[in-house]
C-alpha cells in the first residue's frame, strides 16, 4: 500500500469524503441518506488514509481517541430523544423549529439525533479498525 | 426475482449451518455471517418486494397515493446489519484473541473451561 | 410520568467513577420501585416512543411483570455493582468495566419494558453484545475459550430469533405484540405459524438454557469474576424465559402439542440440570447446573399453562433471580477467602468465619426451599398445579428435582462449610479476601447481606409475593386489557 499514487491521493480524499459525508448527513430524513451512512463514508475517509500513511498519521490527524466521539455521539443522540419530554411529550417526538435555516433547511430533533449517530458510528468503526489494524 | 431470493436463502442458510457445523473457528464465525445474511434477506423477502416509491406523503395528500415500498423491512435490515456488523468484529477480535492465548483455532481442543481451579 | 420512566433506560452511559455506578444503580431501584407502584395502582403504563400510534410506533409498555422484573433487575444490579466494587481488580476497571455493566442493565430493562417484538430482539443484542465484553474482560485463557462457546450460541439464538421474526412479519405484517396477539390469531395458515412458534421458542431456549440447548452455559458461566457471573446467573438466562413467558401468553396461545414439549423439555431439563450438578466438583460449576435446573421449574410452569402454575412459576423466577445472584456473589467471597472453587479441596469456613456462614446459608438454604425460606412456597405452588392437572410426570420430576437440589446443597454445605480444612498453598495472583482494605471488604459482604434480607423477606412475606405472581399469571393469562391499552380500541 505503498504507492505514490496512493498516498497523494488519499491527503486529497480525506476532506472531500468529510465533505460528502456531512451533506450525506444534512440530506437524510427525506432523501436517502443520514446519519449512519454518513458516519460510514466520514469513517471510510479515515480508514483510506490509515491505510496509505500508517496509523500513526491518521491518529494524529484525528488528535483524540475515537472514543470521544463515541461519547458525544451517544451524549447528543440521547439528548436529543428525551428533549421532549421536557415539554411532556413522549419520548423521541420529532421537534422542529419554526423557521428554517439557510443552506441546512429545517432543523429539528431529528437532526440532532441523526448527528448523534453520525457521531457514534464514526467512533466505534474507527475504534475497532484501529483495534484490529493494531493487533495485526 | 422471488424464486431467486428463495434459493439464495436456501443456500446461505444451508452453507452457514455447513460452515458452523465445522471445527474450525474462523469457519464458524463465516457461517455465522452467512446465515445472518440468509435472515436479512428473508426479511427482505417476506416484506414484499415492489417496486414502488419511498413512502413519503405529499404535502397535499392525506394518504399514500402510488404502489409504495413497505419502510418496515428496510428499517429491519438495516438494523440487523448494524447489529451484526457490531457482533461480528467482536467475534473476529475474539476469535484472534483466542488463536492467540490457546494457539489453535480448532474448538476440539479448546477444554480449559473443564480444568479445576 | 413519561419522563421519569424513560430515564431508566438511558441513565447513565459514561460513568468510569465506581461511586456514580452504585448511586446510578440506586436511582434506578428508587425509579423501579416508583414504576411499579404506579403499574400496581393504576394497572398497565406505557407510552409510545415519537408519538406514533399503535400498531406502528415502539409502544414501552409496563405491565405488572414487567414492573416486577425491572425491579427486580434493579435490586440486582445495585447489589452486583456493590459487589463489584469490592471485588473487580483495576485493570478491569480501566477497561470500562463500568459502564458496560450499566448497559447491560440497560439492555435488561428495555427487555422487559418493550412491546415491540423487534425492538425486544434489539434489546437482546444490547444485552448479548454487553456480556460477551463483560465476558472477556480480562482475557484469561479458560474465560476466553468460555466465552467463544457463549458468543456462538448467543449469536446462533439471535439469528434464530430473527428468521421467526422474518417469518412473523411476513406473515402478519405486524411487530407490535398486542396487534401481533389478535392477527396471529386470526391467521388461517396454522402450520406456518407452529413454525414460527417452535422457532421462538429454540431462540429463547438457547438464551435461557433449557434441554437440550443448555450446553453453553456451564462451559462459560464459572469463568468470568464473581460479580459478573452473578449478574449473568441472576438476570440473563431470566430474560430468555421472561420473553418465553411473553411470547407464549401474547402471542402464539400454545396448543396440546406445544404444552406437551413444553412439559417434555422442562422435565428433562430439570433432570439433567441436577444430574450435571451432581457430578461437578467446582463450585461455580454445580451452581451454573443448578441454573438449568432450576429453569426447568419455570418452564414447567408456563408448560402446565394454568393460572396456579404460572403464578407458580413466577414466584420460583421473583425468588430465583434474587438467590443466584447472591450464589454466585457468596462463591465470589468464597473464592476470596479460599482461593479456589474446587469443593474437595475447601473447608473448614464455619470454623473460621461463623458469621459469614451463616450469611451465605441464607441462599443455600432458600435454593433448596426449605419451608420458611423463599424457594419452598413457589415449588407448592408448581406441585399443586401439577397435581391439579394430574400431570404426575412433571409433578415427579419437580420433586426429584427439589431432592437432588437438596443433596447437592448438602454436599455443597458439608464439604465447605463443615469440612476439616486442609491447608492451601497461597496463590500468587489471588487477592486474598484478608488482605484487602475494609471498606472493599464491607463491599464485598453487603450486596449479600442485602440480596439475603431480600429473601428472606421473600419466604416469609410469601403473601404478598403471591399476592404480585397471582396477578401477573391473571394478566398473562387474560390479555385483553394489554391489547386494548396499547391499540387503544
Amino acid at each position: 500500500m505503498n504507492t505514490v499514487i496512493f498516498k497523494s491521493a488519499s491527503t486529497y480524499l480525506l476532506p472531500l469524503l468529510l465533505l460528502f459525508s456531512v451533506f450525506i448527513l444534512l440530506r437524510g430524513h427525506y432523501l436517502p441518506g443520514g446519519g449512519f451512512v454518513g458516519g460510514l463514508i466520514a469513517s471510510i475517509a479515515f480508514i483510506i488514509h490509515s491505510a496509505a500513511n500508517g496509523l500513526e498519521q491518521t491518529r494524529s490527524i484525528l488528535k483524540f481517541h475515537p472514543g470521544v466521539l463515541l461519547l458525544a455521539g451517544l451524549t447528543v443522540a440521547l439528548f436529543s430523544g428525551i428533549s421532549p419530554m421536557f415539554i411532556g411529550e413522549p419520548f423521541m417526538k420529532g421537534l422542529w423549529f419554526e423557521n428554517p435555516v439557510p443552506v441546512i433547511g429545517m432543523i429539528g430533533s431529528a437532526l440532532f439525533f441523526d448527528i448523534g449517530v453520525y457521531l457514534v458510528v464514526v467512533g466505534v468503526t474507527l475504534t475497532i479498525i484501529f483495534t484490529i489494524t493494531e493487533t495485526i | 426475482m422471488e424464486l431467486l431470493l428463495v434459493f439464495i436463502i436456501g443456500l446461505l442458510y444451508g452453507a452457514g449451518v455447513y460452515m458452523i457445523l465445522r471445527r474450525s473457528l474462523v469457519k464458524l464465525i463465516i457461517g455465522l455471517i452467512l446465515m445472518g445474511n440468509g435472515a436479512n434477506l428473508l426479511i427482505f423477502l417476506l416484506g414484499r418486494i415492489v417496486k414502488g416509491n419511498p413512502p413519503l406523503i405529499n404535502s397535499d395528500a392525506n394518504i399514500l397515493g402510488e404502489i409504495y415500498a413497505d419502510p418496515i423491512p428496510q428499517a429491519l435490515i438495516l438494523t440487523a446489519i448494524v447489529i451484526s456488523f457490531g457482533l461480528q468484529s467482536f467475534a473476529i477480535i475474539l476469535v484472534k484473541r483466542a488463536y492467540k492465548v490457546v494457539g489453535t483455532d480448532d474448538l476440539d481442543e479448546m477444554n480449559a473451561t473443564d480444568e479445576d481451579l | 410520568m413519561a419522563i421519569a420512566i424513560l430515564l431508566l433506560f438511558f441513565w447513565k452511559k459514561k460513568n468510569a467513577q465506581k461511586l456514580i455506578s452504585v448511586l446510578g444503580n440506586l436511582i434506578s431501584v428508587g425509579i423501579a420501585i416508583w414504576l411499579f407502584y404506579i403499574v400496581w395502582e393504576n394497572g398497565i403504563y406505557f407510552t409510545q416512543a415519537g408519538d406514533w400510534d399503535a400498531p406502528y410506533g415502539i409502544p414501552i409498555v409496563a405491565d405488572t411483570l414487567s414492573a416486577v422484573m425491572v425491579l427486580l433487575t434493579g435490586i440486582c444490579g445495585l447489589a452486583v455493582s456493590v459487589f463489584s466494587v469490592g471485588s473487580v481488580r483495576n485493570a478491569r476497571v480501566n477497561f470500562g468495566y463500568f459502564p458496560i455493566l450499566h448497559f447491560l442493565l440497560m439492555g435488561l430493562n428495555g427487555a422487559f419494558l418493550t412491546g415491540d417484538i423487534f425492538n425486544l430482539y434489539v434489546w437482546f443484542e444490547v444485552i448479548i453484545i454487553s456480556s460477551f465484553v463483560l465476558l472477556t474482560i480480562g482475557g484469561e485463557k479458560s474465560q476466553i475459550e468460555g466465552s467463544i462457546k457463549y458468543v456462538t450460541m448467543n449469536l446462533l439464538a439471535s439469528s434464530i430469533f430473527l428468521t421467526a421474526i422474518a417469518i412473523l412479519y411476513g406473515l402478519t405484517g405486524s411487530l407490535n405484540m398486542a396487534d401481533l396477539s389478535l392477527k396471529v390469531a386470526a391467521l388461517e395458515n396454522r402450520g406456518l405459524v407452529n413454525v414460527t412458534a417452535f422457532l421462538f421458542f429454540v431462540g429463547f431456549g438457547i438464551k435461557s438454557a433449557v434441554f437440550p440447548l443448555y450446553f453453553w452455559l456451564p462451559a462459560s458461566y464459572h469463568t468470568p469474576p464473581p460479580a459478573i457471573s452473578a449478574i449473568f446467573g441472576g438476570l440473563l438466562t431470566k430474560v430468555g424465559v421472561y420473553a418465553l413467558f411473553r411470547i407464549f401468553s401474547l402471542i402464539f396461545i400454545p396448543d396440546e402439542f406445544l404444552l406437551n414439549l413444553i412439559c417434555t423439555v422442562a422435565a428433562l431439563t430439570i433432570f439433567s440440570g441436577a444430574v450435571g450438578a451432581l457430578t461437578q466438583i467446582n463450585l461455580r460449576k454445580i451452581f451454573s447446573y443448578l441454573i438449568i435446573c432450576h429453569i426447568g421449574f419455570m418452564i414447567a410452569g408456563l408448560g402446565m399453562f394454568t393460572e396456579l402454575a404460572i403464578t407458580g412459576a413466577i414466584f420460583y423466577m421473583i425468588h430465583d433471580i434474587i438467590v443466584k445472584t447472591n450464589l454466585f456473589m457468596s462463591a465470589g467471597l468464597i473464592f476470596k477467602i479460599k482461593g479456589t472453587y474446587n469443593i474437595k479441596k475447601l473447608g473448614g469456613l464455619y470454623a473460621a468465619y461463623p458469621k459469614l456462614t451463616l450469611l451465605m446459608a441464607i441462599p443455600l438454604f432458600s435454593l433448596v426451599g426449605i419451608p420458611p425460606l423463599s424457594g419452598f412456597w413457589a415449588k407448592i405452588y408448581l406441585i399443586d398445579a401439577g397435581f391439579q392437572l394430574k400431570n404426575y410426570a412433571l409433578v415427579g420430576f419437580i420433586i426429584l428435582g427439589s431432592f437432588l437440589t437438596l443433596f447437592v446443597i448438602a454436599k455443597v454445605w458439608s464439604e465447605v462449610f463443615w469440612k476439616e480444612s486442609e491447608e492451601l498453598t497461597a496463590k500468587e495472583w489471588v487477592r486474598y479476601f484478608k488482605d484487602l482494605k475494609p471498606l472493599k471488604q464491607k463491599a464485598i459482604i453487603i450486596p449479600i447481606l442485602f440480596l439475603g434480607l431480600v429473601s428472606l423477606y421473600i419466604g416469609f412475606g410469601a403473601e404478598h409475593i403471591i399476592t404480585v405472581s397471582s396477578r401477573i399469571a391473571h394478566e398473562l393469562l387474560h390479555t385483553e386489557p394489554y391489547i386494548k391499552t396499547i391499540l387503544q380500541k
